[in-house]
Parts: C-alpha cells; structure tokens; sequence
C-alpha cells in the first residue's frame, strides 16, 4: 500500500466561462464596471444554458449583486454584452428586458394587496381583468398563497412574502429569473425550505436562473452549476461537486467548504515546511486509535460538538489538523494516530497538484 | 400633589419619585391653565350676555351674537374669501412645491443643499419686514388688492410645508420598491403614480393640512396686500376685535378653529391608519 502518490499535473480546466450559450440562455462577454475610481466588475464572462440554475457564489464586495443589477438593468455597464435568449439587451433598460428579479428584502409594495403586487405587472402589460385574475390565482396556487390573495404584504410573515415575490416574478413568464440573495431574511429552517420550493419550482418551469448569494451551503444545494465571485472576477464556474472536489484555486478552495491551510508541502504524508501552501479537507484528516500506514501519533486537543458530527482539532508533531469525524465522542488529551488521505498544493493561489493517499 | 400621594401607595417615597410627580403634576396644570382655560373661556364667551367680575359663570346666556355673525355681510364675506384662498393655495403651492420636494429626494444637483435651505428664508425674517417690502413690488407690479397677489402672499407661507415634509416622505419610500415596478415593466411615469406618490401620500397629506391651515390663518401679509378689498377671516377678526364687543370675536374665534379641527381629525385618521403607521419592515 503506498501511502503516498506521486504529485498529478492537472489539466487545463474544462469549463470555460464565456462560451457562447446554444440558443437560449443568458450570455455576458466582457462585462466591465467601475464605480467611483474602483473597478468593481473586470472583464466578466458568463453563459447560463437555457432552464439552468447557476449562483452567483462569494463575499460582500465582489461584484456579484453588481452583476445581477446589470443583467436586471438597474446598472449600465462600461462595457461589455449581455444577451438573453440571443437577443442583446445591454442598451434596454429594466422596464424593456425579459428578465424579472426577486429582491433581497422582497420589494413588495405595502399599499397593495398580495394580489394587487402580484398582478401589477399584467395589468402593466394592459391584459383583462378577467385574465390577470386567472393568472394572478394560477401563480399564486404555485406558491401556496392562494389563501393570502386579500392579504397587506405587512400581514404575512418573511417567508409568504418572499414566495409572494417569486410569484410577483414568475408571473411576467421572464426568459431569464434573477435572485438577489433570496433567503437571506429567512430564519435557518425555513430557509431550507424555501431554497428547496425555489428549485423545484424552477424545474418545473424549466426557467433560466441565475442566483446572487454569499452561502456556499444556499449555492451548492440549488445550482446547476456555480460560478465563484473574488475582486470582480469570476474564479472558477463548475459543477457543485467539482468546486468542492477540484478547486482551482486556493480563493475557491477555502471559500467552498472547510480547509486546513497550511504552509508547507506533503512528503510521505508528513507536511515539510515550504513555499506553498496546503489545502487538506477536514474528512481528508483521518483519525484512529491504532497506527496506520501514513498515519502519525496525534493528540486531541480541542473537540467541538456539531451535532451529527464532531470537529476536532488535533495536534501532531508537524502541524495542528482539524477534522469531522463521526461515532463515539473524542475527548481533549485523547492520543490517537492521524493520517492525511488527499492534499492540494497550491502556488500563487492557483491549483498545481494534488495529492492521494489510498488509506 | 394627588400624583406624588398616589406614588406612595405604590412604592417607597423617594426625593426623586417627589420631584418627578410635581413636575408632572406642574405640567398639567400648566397645561390646563393655558391651553384648556383659555378655549374653555372662548365656548362660554360666545353664548354670554351679562358677565360681571366675581361670578365664575356668566349671568346670563345668549345666542346673540351668532346672530351678529351670521348676519353680518361683512363676516358672511370673510368667511367666503378664507374658504377659497386656503383651498387654492394648497392647490397651487402642490404643483409649484411637489415636484421640487421630489427632485431634492431623489436628485443630486449642484446647490442642492443651498437651496433646500434657502426655502427656510421666509421663515427666518420678521414677517412684517417681508411684507412690506413684498408690498413694495407689489404696487410696481400692480399687485395690490388683487386674488393673485394674496396667493402669492399665501403660497409664500406654505412654501416651506409644501417642500420640506413631501421630500421627505418621497425620500423615505425605498428605492428597491421603485426598481421592482420598473422592472415589473413600468415607465418611469407609472412608476411614479403606481409606487411612490401613493407611498408619500401620508406625507403630502400633512404637508397639505399644514399648508391649509398656513393660510387659513395667515392675517398680517393678508391685511397689507388684499384689505379691504379682501377680507379673510383672520383679518376680518382684527377689525372684530377693535369694533364689536368680545362676545362676537369670541363667537368667531370659534367658527375660524372649525375647519382646522376638522381638518387635524380627518387628517390624524389617514396618517395613522395609513402603511406608514402599519410598521412594514424595509430595509
């Protein structure tokens, strides 16, 4: 059993951000906003196939509600092309595109009634009463909020008035739906919930939808595919499983999930001190009583219960390891072995290796 | 003193529980002996006949001069003038101040602030002073004793309402909610008539009574430009006040706070019933 694989190369990444979408679907070449001296959005590409779902995924400040302001046309770019369905909207403005948005904090307006909002953009588009009536009815039916029809907006509570936001939206038939932060007014619970009713609807309807959120959890769990946002730049867009499992670069690696970064390199699953820096998952940290091959003495020094798991903190003779292990609680002081399973070696923030041990 | 005895019953007399129930106790009165007293002296005034000093009730009691009032051209005249100056003034100050307060809330132009605080200049001179002046220009301009000369002289009173209040109840109606009906797909018009003045409207209707109530009192300007080709209520009360007995001014004291109170109680409904009062959370 070899305990340590010699370092892989990877390959250039498959996905590449930009290409233009078969038909449908929303396309962004070259986007570019600066705003106030400061480059918010630099060069951005983006294509979502028609009926994807993709997230917008990465911290306050790096342009992710921007772009989704610019896709709604709140915001007019420096530069750059935004297509929808094949059709160029950058010059329309919000009034004009097929796109609808849900607004983080719901945007209801409080002097109408549940129906009222939800209608307000057919009777824009001077449909019968009869007709915005059935309409209003069917969509509400979809969210389950039929009964809140007569309702004030102020008399429902956070997660109705989100779903009446959503109806508010779906109802325009928009080629092209856009969240901004959905569920983020929304208590832990319900959150799961509603994420989940927004994917299914989404489905259902087979809309195109892009999703701005700074939860990794909110985006991994809805998206087709998720496109990572850092200093106006998108880092990486992929699957959620292959951001998770391949993170290209040390920005994704930590942002997604959790990670013990270490400076160093790993030999013959001991970490030597190095240039580079380590990224090692903590259910890559493997933990056991008895010795192991790659496996070296460890003591526990720090355990935090999180429910159906424990997060421990051990220290070995090279470096301090955090892991989520599962079964009988572990306890401060406890020895017991350690071993790496797989390591990512990252230089100049990007992915250079990665590194397998068949435990 | 009955506060402070109450107290006691409650908890352990303390300076400071002493000091807080006279203060309190002070208030009241002071309340009840210039603002309640006076108005309650008003009501018995206008239905007294013979009051002599010591008695605390008059000694007898009269209709006659409401009598006085309603049959008094003159007042009848007064009465017409003030109900149709107030309503056009708050009409006329609505579309001249309206969509300026909506500019200082939503645009950012250069002199903004100089501007926004220039409109308290009226306010800040002795209005006499103004007047006169404003009388001045009004004999060159040929101004005088004229229907447009004493709303200008109104508008001018109400400018500050008109423009301060609704700007700051268009400023306050979220920015997002606006966003969402364009993007629902309406113009910036729709917009406007669908979203925001609705919003604002508890607003504007404060700034509306304000205003009314501005001119339905305004005597001094008034007086200088219009007299006695028109005579409103306030400076008909002058003339009052000088040449009949204190009943009739009382009697017409009365009539003059009628449409205001109306006005207050009619208004206080819409504004606190409004969604303004309803606590919708916005960010």
């Amino acid at each position: 059993m070899t305990i340590h694989e010699p370092l892989t190369e990877l390959p250039a990444s498959p996905t590449k951000p930009g290409t233009p979408a078969s038909g449908g679907g929303l396309a962004i070449r070259g986007l570019h906003k600066v705003l106030g001296g400061r480059t918010i959005i630099d060069n951005l590409d983006l294509s979502v196939k028609e009926g994807e779902l993709v997230s917008l995924l990465g911290p306050s400040g790096c342009g992710k509600t921007t772009t989704l302001r610019m896709i709604a046309g709140f915001l007019e770019p420096d530069s750059g092309s935004i297509e929808v369905e094949g059709q160029e909207v950058s010059h329309l403005g919000a009034e004009n595109r097929p796109s609808a948005m849900v607004f983080q904090n719901y945007a209801l307006w409080p002097h109408m009634t549940v129906a009222k909002n939800v209608g307000f953009p057919l009777k824009l588009r001077k449909m019968s009463k009869a007709e915005i009536k059935d309409r209003v009815e069917a969509v509400l039916e979809l969210v389950s909020l039929l009964h809140h029809r007569d309702s004030k907006p102020a008399r429902i509570s956070g997660g109705e008035q989100q779903r009446v936001a959503l109806a508010r939206a779906l109802v325009q038939e928009p080629k092209l739906l856009l969240l901004d932060e959905p569920l983020s007014n929304l208590d832990a619970k319900l959150r799961v919930k509603v994420r989940e009713d927004i994917r299914k609807i989404q489905q259902e309807l087979g809309i195109t939808t892009v999703i701005v959120t700074h939860d990794q959890e909110e985006a991994m769990s809805m998206s087709d595919r998720i496109a990572v946002m850092n200093a106006g730049r998108i880092e990486q867009y992929s699957t959620p499983e292959a951001l998770y499992a391949r993170p290209e670069t040390e920005f994704v690696a930590t942002f997604i999930g959790s990670m013990n970064r270490i400076e160093g390199s790993l030999n013959n699953g001991l970490i030597a001190t190095g240039p580079d820096i380590l990224g090692i998952r903590p259910e890559d940290v493997i933990l056991a009583d008895a010795p192991f091959a790659g496996a070296v003495p460890a003591t526990v020094e720090r355990v935090v219960p999180r429910g159906h798991f424990q997060e421990v903190y051990v220290r070995r003779a090279d470096a301090q390891l955090r892991s989520f292990v599962s079964g009988e609680p572990m306890r401060p002081g406890q020895q017991l072995y350690a071993g790496i399973r797989k390591a990512m070696t990252f230089r100049d923030g990007r992915l250079v290796a990665e590194a397998g041990a068949s435990l | 003193m009955a506060v402070t005895t109450a107290s006691r019953t409650r908890r352990p007399l303390t300076l400071g529980s002493i000091v807080r129930g006279a203060v309190v106790g002070l208030f009241v009165v002071l309340m009840v002996v210039f603002i309640l007293g006076p108005l309650l002296w008003l009501g018995v005034r206008a239905f007294a006949g013979n009051w002599t000093f010591p008695n605390l009730l008059p000694d007898d009691w009269t209709l006659r001069w409401w009598q006085v009032v309603v049959n008094d051209g003159a007042l009848g005249i007064a009465v017409q003038n003030s109900l149709f100056f107030a309503p056009l003034t708050v009409l006329v100050s609505a579309i001249i101040c309206l969509p300026a307060a909506y500019a200082f809330a939503r645009f950012d132009f250069p002199g903004r602030r100089f501007f926004l605080i220039s409109l308290f200049a009226t306010n800040a001179f002795p209005k006499m002073g103004l007047f006169v002046t404003l009388a001045a220009l009004f004999y060159a301009l040929n101004l005088m004793n004229t229907v447009l000369g004493i709303l200008v002289v109104h508008v001018l009173g109400t400018v500050v309402f008109m423009t301060w209040i609704p700007a700051a109840a268009f400023a306050a109606v979220p920015r997002n909610l606006e966003e969402a009906a364009r993007d629902a797909g309406a113009s910036t018009l729709r917009v406007f008539a669908s979203v925001t003045l609705p919003m604002a409207l508890p607003g504007i209707i404060v700034a509306a009574v304000m205003s009314f109530l501005a001119s339905f009192d305004e005597a001094q300007g008034t007086y200088l430009v219009g007299a006695p080709a028109f005579m409103t209520m306030p400076t008909q009360m002058y003339s009052l006040v000088l040449n009949y007995p204190t009943q009739v001014a009382a009697v017409f004291s009365i009539l003059l706070a009628i449409p205001s109170v109306a006005l207050m109680l009619a208004a206080h409904k819409h504004i606190l019933g409004g969604q303004l009062a309803e606590g919708f959370q916005i960010k």
